[in-house]
């Protein structure tokens, strides 16, 4: 029983993490229509900014203090990302206004290689770590509850609920506030979000400096974890599952998606692994991706598609 | 006869409204897309409070000229004046700011949205509160909310869509869509309203209420109405003053009696000869 939460424990806090990088997905989605396929090299570069700031600011600091290294290599890291998502307006979505979603899709497939390219040409191509001081000692938590307890990885539990308040901090954003209001607008028509007054450009540049925010926490939280290097890119592929999931639109959909298929992975692998000679944890979410799409297209908390004829 | 000399001097109001100073002025508007001229040298003005109507056949030039009242297509000649000043070259949302606000022929609501959502986009630019407020919740950014909220309830009390406040605009049948684009403008609380064939392809009960919410606008608000139809009928009983479009030429303009005896008007609409 004890081993049996403590894989699901362990699958809901993997889940969080994939949920902040799906819900980078559905931010970007919602204000403007383009599924982002530069979320994982955002969180990438997002990453080795921060690993390169804050190693750089530590060296000329004289290693003295860690905290306000990373403190800098958090700032620059949120310049990097703002630079970025004001150069993605400036020059790409501003020549494309009003143009199919398939076209956009098309221009953030090259956002992504030149991000890619351009972050390991600044930032170098090395394995790099960021150490915010996260603890990486387990702790033993409901001894009294169960026999033996449940062993816990903090570093875990801190970024999952990290993730947790940044998700629900943005969906109050989204759906409470003006300005999440002219966003999802902007996301639905173009030329009617303009003519109540609702500049494209700017509207933009924020939603790509929000999700820059959230690759800036995902990238921090994996960096930490697994340490910065190209392979951060594929969190992203990890997150593309959730987000079919929950919904493109759906920003609770990225949470329950990413619990759902944190939880699955985790207890598929521990527990049907063994009959098929494991490795299920690979391929688990993308089957799961699929089963849902055949029997809800719009994802378990997608709008609902409406056709008129 | 002709007409287009005739202009807005003589043009008297044939109702009871009241009429201002000229707010738009347009001057010899030419506009073209590539080899293909849309509007030639085309003048007219617009008048407060008036509800003034652009009519023609089909490909007469109606939307590309509200269009260009829009801000959204830049004519290649002539000049617009709005309130006395020079307009320059602007993005559409601009000639939100400077209180223009449309509705489309094709309807171009937030289909995901909720009515009520729509038409609080409407409120977008009155609101001062900044994104930090707003992110965190703070009292400004919430009063500002509440107050906002308040006008829009009393829009949709007043176009008697009470019943469908939190339904996604995409589920609704089309005249009641027409109907949550006009509410969505009207939050703008605009100077001038730009309707763009705002009865097409309505049953004539939805004609009426459509011409009815029309009326009480102008009555209750004074906003300056252009409005573009094709069909003729309707907007004779509500304009007070026309313009005629063929062709991307004006061929008249005046009060709805003075266009409907204009021989090229009839010649325009019913072929030559009659």
């Amino acid at each position: 029983m004890g081993f049996f939460i403590e894989t699901m424990l362990g699958g809901l806090m993997t889940g969080m993490l994939y949920s902040l990088v799906a819900l980078g997905f559905v931010l970007i989605f919602k204000a403007s229509g383009v599924f982002n396929f530069a979320q994982g090299a955002m969180v990438l570069v997002a990453a080795l900014a921060m690993a390169r700031f804050s190693e750089w600011s530590n060296a000329a600091l004289g290693g003295d203090s860690l905290f306000l290294a990373n403190v800098i290599g958090i700032i620059g890291a949120g310049a990097v990302m703002f630079l970025v998502a004001w150069a993605v307006e400036r020059f790409v979505l501003r020549k494309l206004v009003n143009q199919e979603g398939a076209t956009l899709l098309m221009v953030t497939l090259g956002i992504a290689y030149v991000l890619e390219g351009l972050g390991q040409t600044f930032f170098g191509s090395e394995i790099y770590s960021i150490n915010v001081g996260m603890p990486k000692d387990p702790v033993i938590m409901f001894e009294g509850l169960i026999e033996g307890g449940v062993m816990i990885n903090k570093e875990d539990f801190i970024a999952a609920a990290l993730a947790a308040v940044l998700v629900g901090g943005l969906t109050v954003f989204f759906q409470k506030t003006a300005i999440g209001r002219a966003l999802r607008a902007v996301a639905d028509d173009h030329q009617a979000a303009q003519s109540v007054g609702i500049p494209l450009n700017k509207t933009w540049v924020i939603v790509w400096c929000v999700a820059g925010l959230v690759a800036l926490v995902a990238g921090i939280i994996w960096g930490s974890k697994m340490g910065v290097q190209f392979s951060l890119v594929t969190v992203a592929l990890r997150a593309l599952p959730v987000v079919i999931l929950g919904g493109l639109t759906s920003v609770p959909g990225a949470i329950v998606g990413g619990l759902i298929i944190g939880v699955g992975e985790k207890l598929s692998e521990v527990y049907l692994g063994p009959m098929v000679g494991g490795g299920i944890e690979i391929w688990f979410a993308y089957v799961m991706a699929l089963i849902v799409l055949l029997f809800r297209p719009q994802g378990l908390f997608g709008e609902k598609i409406i056709n008129r004829v | 006869m002709d007409m287009t000399d005739m202009n807005t001097a003589a043009a008297a109001p044939h109702s009871g409204r009241r009429q201002g100073e000229v707010i738009l002025d347009l001057q010899n508007i030419s506009l073209r897309f590539g080899g293909v001229k849309a509007l030639t040298d085309i003048s007219f003005n617009i008048r407060e409070h008036e509800i003034r109507a652009i009519i023609g056949p089909n490909g007469a030039g109606k939307s590309s000229m509200l269009n260009v009242i829009n801000g959204v297509y830049h004519p290649q000649e002539g000049k617009i004046m709005f309130r006395g000043q020079q307009r320059q070259k602007m993005e559409p949302h601009m000639a939100a700011q400077q209180g223009i606000a449309r509705t489309f022929q094709n309807i171009a609501l937030f289909k995901g949205m909720s009515v009520l959502d729509n038409i609080m986009t409407g409120r977008n630019l009155k609101m001062k509160s900044n994104i930090f407020q707003q992110a965190l919740w703070l009292g400004p950014a919430l009063r500002e909310e509440i107050a906002h909220r308040e006008r829009v309830e009393e829009i949709i009390d007043f176009l008697e869509i009470q019943h469908i406040r939190k339904t996604p605009v995409g589920a609704l049948p089309y005249g009641l869509q027409k109907r949550v684009d006009l509410g969505r403008a009207l939050a703008m609380e605009p100077q001038i309203l730009l309707l763009d064939e705002p009865m097409a392809g309505m049953n004539v009960e939805e004609k009426q209420d459509m011409c009815r919410f029309i009326l009480d606008i102008s009555d209750q608000f004074g906003t300056t109405i252009v409005l573009i139809e094709h069909d003729m009928g309707v907007v004779m009983d509500i304009s007070d003053r026309v313009v005629v479009l063929d062709y991307g030429k004006k061929i008249g303009d005046g009060t709805p009696d003075e266009v409907r005896n204009n021989q090229d008007v009839i010649n325009a609409y019913l072929g030559s000869g009659h």
